[in-house]
């Protein structure tokens, strides 16, 4: 079982087909998830502590908005800890503020840095293009074997 | 600054979407009931949330999956059901985050449609469009030129 990166980090669809096809999906619900479980001192909204930024600065420079460096807390480990990547590259909803915008940048170009496995796809419009993408997907998720392509 | 202790520690939470012409989000719900040996599970206008120990949860996910295996879809979720931090009845108005859920709700049909397909190992796979889809295709720069000559023209 490969861990897969997913970009949009948040996706239904991706998130689905590769624990359909046997892997783990690495998403931001995973981040998240660690954030909000562990004890520590109360951060409202989101439990994002002042060492979130901190973290991110191993992914961005200092002069780089705090934004982006907490949410690199978030998908940097991540994308560290990836075997492979899918990326669907028009999902125009994971473009909020400029903080999320370059953080996607990052993200895309840290996937690349890795020099991992990477599908990168559009989302289907038709139902042939419904057949593609899966079946992408699909031989793609099936070349990984525990990790290595 | 307070002290913070987290409520469902240890817990996963997962979502269950539901596209099908023959279950709703309540099967679902009684049939997450039937097996549950004491997971929390909330039942949504799209389908279920579902909170508690994760080979449980592994476990229901995977027999709800095999109720309509091409128009039930699962992902993780960070938060657990109801928390104030993201529960639409404590911060009012709509629940910012579902703009993405939304999106894709739109084109599962492509995808339970991809998914019928694998059955049927007789459909090629289609290079051209799989070239197509990888990048969008940018506007011919001779064709824009015509764009503009007709405009001007």
């Amino acid at each position: 079982m490969a861990k897969v990166f997913i970009y949009p980090a948040t996706s239904l669809m991706l998130s689905d087909l590769v624990a359909r096809f046997g892997h783990k999906p690495l998403g931001s619900a995973i981040s998240v998830r660690d954030h909000i479980q562990t004890a520590g001192f109360e951060s409202p909204p989101l439990q994002m502590t002042p060492d979130d930024p901190k973290k991110g600065l191993k992914y961005a420079a200092v002069e780089v908005p705090s934004g982006v460096r907490g949410r690199m807390s978030l998908y940097g480990p991540l994308i560290e800890d990836a075997d492979a990547a899918i990326i669907v590259n028009d999902s125009d909803y994971a473009f909020g503020c400029m903080g999320c915008a370059r953080t996607n940048e990052l993200v895309k170009f840290l996937i690349k840095e890795r020099k991992m496995p990477i599908i990168e796809l559009l989302y289907p419009s038709t139902e042939e293009e419904g057949v593609t993408f899966v079946r992408s997907i699909r031989s793609f998720l099936d070349s990984l074997k525990d990790g290595s392509p | 600054m307070k002290e913070y202790n987290p409520v469902c520690k240890g817990s996963v939470t997962k979502y269950v979407f539901v596209e099908s012409p023959s279950f709703t989000p309540s099967d679902l719900a009684i049939k997450a009931y039937e097996v549950s040996q004491g997971v929390m599970i909330k039942e949504t206008c799209f389908g279920l949330q579902i909170t508690g120990n994760e080979n449980e949860i592994e476990t229901i996910v995977e027999l709800l999956r095999k109720l309509d295996p091409l128009h039930i879809f699962v992902k993780d979720r960070g938060f657990p059901p109801g928390d104030n931090r993201r529960c639409r009845s404590n911060l009012g108005g709509a629940r910012p985050g579902y703009f993405g859920h939304e999106f894709e709700m739109g084109l599962l049909h492509f995808i339970s449609y991809g998914l019928k397909s694998l059955d049927s190992s007789s459909t090629p796979d289609n290079e051209p469009l799989q070239r197509k889809m990888i990048e969008k295709i940018p506007l011919p720069l001779e064709k824009l030129r015509q764009i503009i000559d007709s405009e001007v023209n």
